[in-house]
């Protein structure tokens, strides 16, 4: 820090300008010709996004989310608005329609979206989940077809992995897929899949070398499957404690037969496909999880310059601006968190470090500030006529989904000490 | 006819947020303040691009008169459906100083410059609440006025415009080349997609300085004081409507 400032008085004086604000600060770095190299600026197609997205979400989702909430209801004129506006679907190549946007690019929108609700950008995230298999291993064929119509017609689709018995232990989980002729025959379980009852198709993995010796990495296969395939029987709506409007059901897959076009990559090569996916979809799941903080951060700072207690403005109680300060400290971190691991992937580097510490760190850092707004709006925070509490009940499953706290922690530690083993 | 529209949109304070007048009363605080388009400019745009995909027109232009900054604008509009832009160079005093009679001076030599069958500009600016541009440009350049449009319709080499007026709403027709001023109930300005925001980078925006036009920047207005307005204070509740009228006859209102 004390460097960083350094560097600033003197980039200041080179230029031989007074450092008046941090905004001048920042100015004089950016036009004095010793560039640090590391920049926290947006190009101004980022701002033109961030706004375009910011307007969207303040405007037409905002007024619509506490009766999304309240109803359960999928928001489909919400979803298809977004995907007219070029807001949703932004990790699909251009060629295949889609707008090819940076992973960083796509979480300034998704951060965006969140703040409006996150229940509403999770049915849009989940798209990206599902879509990433197909992005990163599909063949052209495959890639036309699937990612192709999602660019057509507001399609969704969905990630077909966890099961009533395995979630955290992917390694483990039941549903076989067995090579019958040219196709594959598939029976068993999956639950909590997100757009389970929307999607057009899934990516589902499930398990085709019956040997219980053999490796994960070898034992698992990825397959595209069409929503309307017989023998695909979503289940019913699963009512959760917050995001209630995403739709979230269990899915029984019953002898669906899979024609072998829809193999990723080959026989056996399913794990690392499934869990490749999720370096490039930690990063925006992140990026939601701030959304939520920095809601929870405004509504919570308005309130407390409004609501006066023992003669004067709450916020100016030191024990409130406290709690306003660390929801502050953590919201900006959480943001610089995401912002880095998407950065990395970004550079073509393998970001798998950042993007666990980056989700891990936002999904707590919701909670907690979440949980703080409505301590700051007190018994008002308790209700539902007030924004919060729907905060707080949506904020519990970024510890939870895309890889628990827990699991981040077992990634990052293996990550860590992996590079001091070296 | 050339099908060229022109539209002026002008940078000004958003809307949102709240302004707050400099110390020394010379105007408002606008260093770091959030701007944005006029959202009366995003109505004339918003016009403009809808004939287009009527394809009762051919060519949309953006104009925006001031700083650097003013090509952000301009690129919203481009980002709205606008094909190119022009960016009239307006700096330091003279901006300060730049009104609806100096726009209007760009503005119609800009017209006859481009051979424009329509210009459209929003009925007002939100920080001064002039009204005046759109009125002025017509009058120098001679040509017919259809302000406080709440309809625009073509028709030909003529345009049928709904006015509203204080008494209610008032067709007129009137001949092409023509100025319309755009007002709230015209149209609901469309968000730009992601996409056209890519676009919008391609399309060009031209650099243009006033002398070039011949324009003459000075103003006959010197702006005195600026303060806010008074602080509302509080009522006063009465029992009865005669102790109304009683306290209304007692302050001078009736």
């Amino acid at each position: 820090m004390k460097m960083l400032l350094n560097k600033v008085f003197r980039a200041g004086l080179r230029s031989g300008i007074r450092l008046q604000s941090s905004a001048a600060a920042n100015a004089a770095l950016s036009s004095s010709n010793g560039s640090l190299g590391f920049s926290f600026e947006l190009t101004d197609q980022q701002k033109e996004f961030q706004q375009l997205a910011r307007r969207f979400a303040r405007e037409e989702i905002i007024p619509v989310a506490p009766a999304y909430d309240k109803s359960g209801e999928y928001p489909v004129p919400l979803i298809r608005k977004a995907w007219e506006l070029g807001l949703v679907n932004g990790h699909i190549p251009q060629e295949y329609g889609g707008m090819g946007l940076s992973n960083f690019d796509s979480c300034l929108i998704t951060e965006e979206l969140a703040y409006a609700c996150t229940g509403v950008q999770t049915a849009m995230e989940a798209n990206s989940l599902g879509q990433m298999p197909v992005i990163l291993a599909g063949n052209d064929a495959q890639k036309r077809k699937y990612l192709g119509r999602m660019t057509e017609e507001p399609l969704m689709c969905a990630y077909c992995v966890t099961e009533p018995g395995a979630g955290s232990d992917v390694a483990n989980i039941q549903t076989r897929a067995v090579k019958v002729g040219d196709e594959y025959v598939v029976n068993g379980q999956k639950m909590w899949i997100t757009n389970g009852g929307k999607a057009n198709w899934y990516f589902l993995l499930a398990r085709t070398n019956p040997d219980p010796k053999c490796p994960a990495s070898k034992a698992f296969t990825g397959f595209i499957v069409d929503a309307d395939t017989p023998g695909v029987t979503p289940g019913r709506k699963e009512m959760n404690m917050g995001q209630r409007c995403s739709d979230t059901r269990g899915i029984t897959f019953e002898d669906v037969r899979i024609p072998k076009e829809n193999v990723l990559i080959g026989e056996g090569a399913g794990f690392k496909i499934a869990m490749g996916a999720f370096d490039n979809t930690r990063p925006p799941v992140a990026a939601g999880a701030t959304g939520l903080a920095q809601r929870a951060l405004d509504e919570a700072t308005n309130y407390a310059l409004e609501r006066k207690t023992f003669g004067r403005a709450i916020a100016d109680h030191q024990a409130v601006s406290f709690i306003l300060a660390e929801m502050a400290m953590k919201v900006e971190l959480a943001r610089m968190a995401y912002q880095r691991s998407a950065w990395e992937v970004d550079q073509g580097r393998r970001n798998t470090y950042y993007a666990s510490i980056a989700k891990a760190f936002a999904g707590d850092v919701a909670n907690q500030v979440a949980t703080d707004a409505v301590q700051v709006f007190g018994g008002n925070g308790f209700n539902s006529e007030y924004p919060v509490e729907k905060l707080m009940r949506d904020a519990k499953i970024y510890q939870i989904y895309e890889g628990t706290a827990q699991i981040q922690r077992i990634i990052i530690a293996r990550e860590h000490l992996g590079r001091f083993k070296k | 006819m050339s099908g060229r529209v022109l539209v002026g949109v002008k940078r000004v304070i958003d809307y949102a947020v709240k302004i707050r007048v400099k110390p020394d009363n010379s105007g408002v605080v606008t260093d770091g303040v959030k701007h944005s388009m006029n959202p009366f400019c995003e109505i004339a745009v918003e016009e403009a691009v809808k004939l287009k995909e009527k394809k009762l027109i051919k060519e949309v232009v953006a104009v925006s008169c001031g700083p650097q900054q003013s090509q952000e604008t301009i690129r919203t509009a481009l980002a709205m459906g606008a094909d190119r832009g022009i960016h009239v160079e307006v700096a330091g005093k003279d901006y300060e100083t730049l009104g609806p009679l100096q726009v209007s001076k760009i503005m119609a030599a800009l017209a006859k410059k481009e051979d424009a069958q329509l210009l459209i500009l929003g009925k007002q600016a939100i920080d001064d609440d002039c009204n005046q541009t759109g009125q002025m440009t017509a009058a120098l350049l001679d040509w017919p006025q259809g302000t406080f449009a709440s309809e625009v319709s073509l028709d030909g080499d003529k345009v049928k415009v709904v006015r509203e007026i204080d008494g209610g709403l008032e067709t007129i027709k009137i001949s092409t080349p023509a100025v319309l001023t755009a007002d709230l109930r015209l149209n609901t300005p469309r968000y730009a997609t992601l996409p056209n925001i890519m676009k919008a980078k391609k399309k060009k925006i031209a650099n243009v300085k006033p002398a070039d036009l011949g324009v003459d920047l000075t103003s006959r207005l010197e702006v005195l004081k600026v303060e806010e307005p008074p602080q509302r204070e509080a009522g006063v509740k009465v029992e009865t409507v005669e102790d109304l009228v009683g306290k209304l006859k007692e302050t001078g209102r009736i």
